[in-house]
């Protein structure tokens, strides 16, 4: 049930990201999440878009390095301490959190939807299930 | 079976080769005494005569020749002939201070194209084959140099000179060449464009590639031999001395044979200019035996290296030099620590990165900094930025041990540093001392 991510490599410069940007919105791509890592001279954009391969392939036809990696997908009751309960049942699970962001807003307010890398999706994926929670797939974070 | 061009003198014996070296000698230093000035006074200056010139054993009495003497006899101090005998100039870029302008008579280009008609043998080439010249044509000697051998070989010869990288891989594979020339820079670039247009090695009709004009290292060579499918050989000269074909490679690549029916080569140390023993690593001199118009004696090079007189299975009896580490004037002093960029390339290499890269170097608050840029490559990439910087590490680490001081590894985004049809730019120092 894991979603696919892409991850672009930037130039830690002004005007790189814009340069994505440009070219995901002239062809027409939706960015449902998004987030930076950086460095002093490079960064990494991490973005859940409607079709990943799509956007991968358009991307590298115009000489930006980006792939697909697999994150988790998890929707979170918009309340204090909302996080904090699935949090602890990525503790029991023991599953380490390699980083995490937010999507960028749905038709439900209620509810926030959170993505997670961790180390081994896979095996992440089933010990959590086992702790009672239920990543999304991603015609259910499509449809958001 | 190993084929050569000349074989009676590429493969005569020791004492053959000697007895050439010591009668040309003596007519060289005749024909520069009396048509070089400039010269003359160098070695009046030293007491010396022809007279005391017998032998090779009397090399080391006479004066060198630098770049900076080359700079002051501009543009006709040197010259060894009269005009009406020369047909042709050759030139330096002149990115390190003024151009260096030699001249030719026919004699000296013949004797240069033979020079590379031996290397292109020597790399497998026969009339069979059809020979790219990718180099430079005009003033620089790559193109001409290589153009002129191709032709003694009799190979069908392509002059497509450098730049238009499309056009240059159109004839690759229309024409179906089996040899391309060109420097390892432009030859790595293109490999990278076919690459990209999907041609594999096995696509690729060449076989052999003849490459030099700059420093470049192993690790280098077997990319651009992987990527082309083909066999890369380093050829060796410079403008002073005709071109390229001073030196070149045979099949086993075990460093390079020098001409020497034409040159003789010595090793010096370049703060002493004492002369060094074979297998001792110092500067190249070389001194011309048989050029008419732009005659040099004991020219200093620049370039490091070391010589061997070991006997090369090739059949080959001409003495061997290694690959140059770079030109003195490609070293760079960093913080004290002699760098050359063929040292960095090769940490490159070795870590997975591709041979496009810079050097910048530059001065913060009186200490120098070092900072590799290279790009980042679609192969190393992860959405994981730990780990990305764990390769920066490793990278870092690799060139302290190779180079004894901290660089900075910046990684770019691909197809940012510029590709050179020629001789590559990789250093960019911004000091200003």
């Amino acid at each position: 049930m894991s979603i696919r991510q892409i991850s672009v490599f930037l130039e830690n410069k002004p005007g790189k990201l814009s340069e994505m940007t440009a070219l995901l919105a002239a062809n027409n791509i939706d960015i449902r999440a998004l987030s930076l890592a950086e460095t002093n001279d490079f960064g990494i954009a991490r973005m859940i878009v409607d079709d990943a391969y799509e956007a991968v392939n358009m991307l590298r036809n115009s000489d930006f390095i980006a792939n697909i990696s697999h994150v988790l997908a998890f929707a979170v009751p918009d309340v204090p301490g909302g996080l904090n309960k699935l949090l602890n049942a990525f503790n029991e699970a023991k599953v380490n959190i390699v980083y995490m962001y937010s999507c960028l807003g749905s038709k439900d307010p209620s509810k926030a939807y959170m993505l997670f890398r961790v180390s081994d999706t896979k095996t992440s994926e089933a010990a959590l299930v086992a702790h009672g929670l239920r990543p999304l797939s991603q015609e259910e974070l499509a449809a958001l | 079976m190993e084929r050569y061009y000349q074989p009676e003198i590429e493969c005569a014996s020791r004492e053959e080769i000697i007895r050439l070296q010591n009668e040309r000698l003596v007519k060289q230093v005749r024909h520069v005494w009396d048509s070089v000035p400039y010269y003359r006074k160098k070695m009046e200056g030293k007491g010396l005569t022809p007279e005391d010139v017998h032998t090779i054993d009397d090399l080391c009495k006479l004066p060198f020749l630098s770049k900076s003497d080359l700079r002051e006899a501009y543009p006709y101090g040197l010259m060894g002939k009269p005009v009406k005998d020369c047909v042709r100039i050759q030139s330096t870029s002149g990115t390190t201070g003024k151009r260096v302008v030699a001249f030719y008579t026919q004699h000296d280009i013949d004797l240069w194209e033979d020079c590379c008609a031996r290397a292109i043998t020597a790399a497998g080439g026969t009339n069979e084959d059809v020979c790219q010249v990718s180099y430079g044509y005009g003033l620089f000697t790559g193109g001409p140099g290589l153009n002129g051998g191709s032709h003694k070989v009799g190979c069908l010869t392509i002059p497509t000179s450098s730049g238009n990288t499309d056009r240059q891989i159109m004839f690759i594979m229309d024409l179906q060449a089996t040899i391309l020339c060109c420097t390892p820079s432009y030859a790595a670039y293109l490999g990278e464009r076919m690459k990209e247009m999907g041609y594999g090695p096995d696509d690729i009709p060449l076989k052999a590639g003849i490459f030099g004009a700059e420093a470049w290292s192993e690790e280098m060579r077997h990319d651009i031999e992987k990527t082309l499918g083909i066999k890369a050989y380093d050829i060796y000269g410079l403008t002073e001395l005709s071109g390229p074909g001073v030196a070149f490679e045979r099949s086993a690549q075990q460093g390079m044979h020098i001409n020497e029916d034409h040159f003789i080569a010595e090793i010096i140390d370049p703060v002493t200019e004492e002369v060094l023993p074979d297998g001792t690593e110092g500067e190249l001199v070389f001194t011309s035996l048989d050029k008419e118009a732009f005659p040099l004696l004991r020219y200093r090079t620049r370039d490091i290296c070391t010589l061997t007189r070991e006997p090369c299975p090739c059949g080959r009896t001409h003495v061997r030099m290694g690959k140059p580490k770079g030109r003195t004037d490609d070293m760079l002093i960093i913080r004290g620590v002699n760098v050359f960029p063929s040292q960095i390339e090769t940490v490159l290499i070795n870590n997975g990165y591709a041979a496009n890269y810079q050097i910048i170097v530059d001065r913060v608050n009186n200490t120098d900094t070092l900072d590799v840029r290279v790009e980042m490559t679609p192969e190393m990439f992860t959405d994981d930025i730990g780990d990305i910087q764990k390769m920066q590490k490793t990278l870092v680490e690799g060139l302290r041990s190779m180079l004894g001081l901290t660089a900075k590894v910046t990684l770019v985004a691909p197809k940012t540093i510029e590709r050179s049809e020629g001789k590559a730019v990789r250093v960019i120092d911004r000091r200003k001392l």
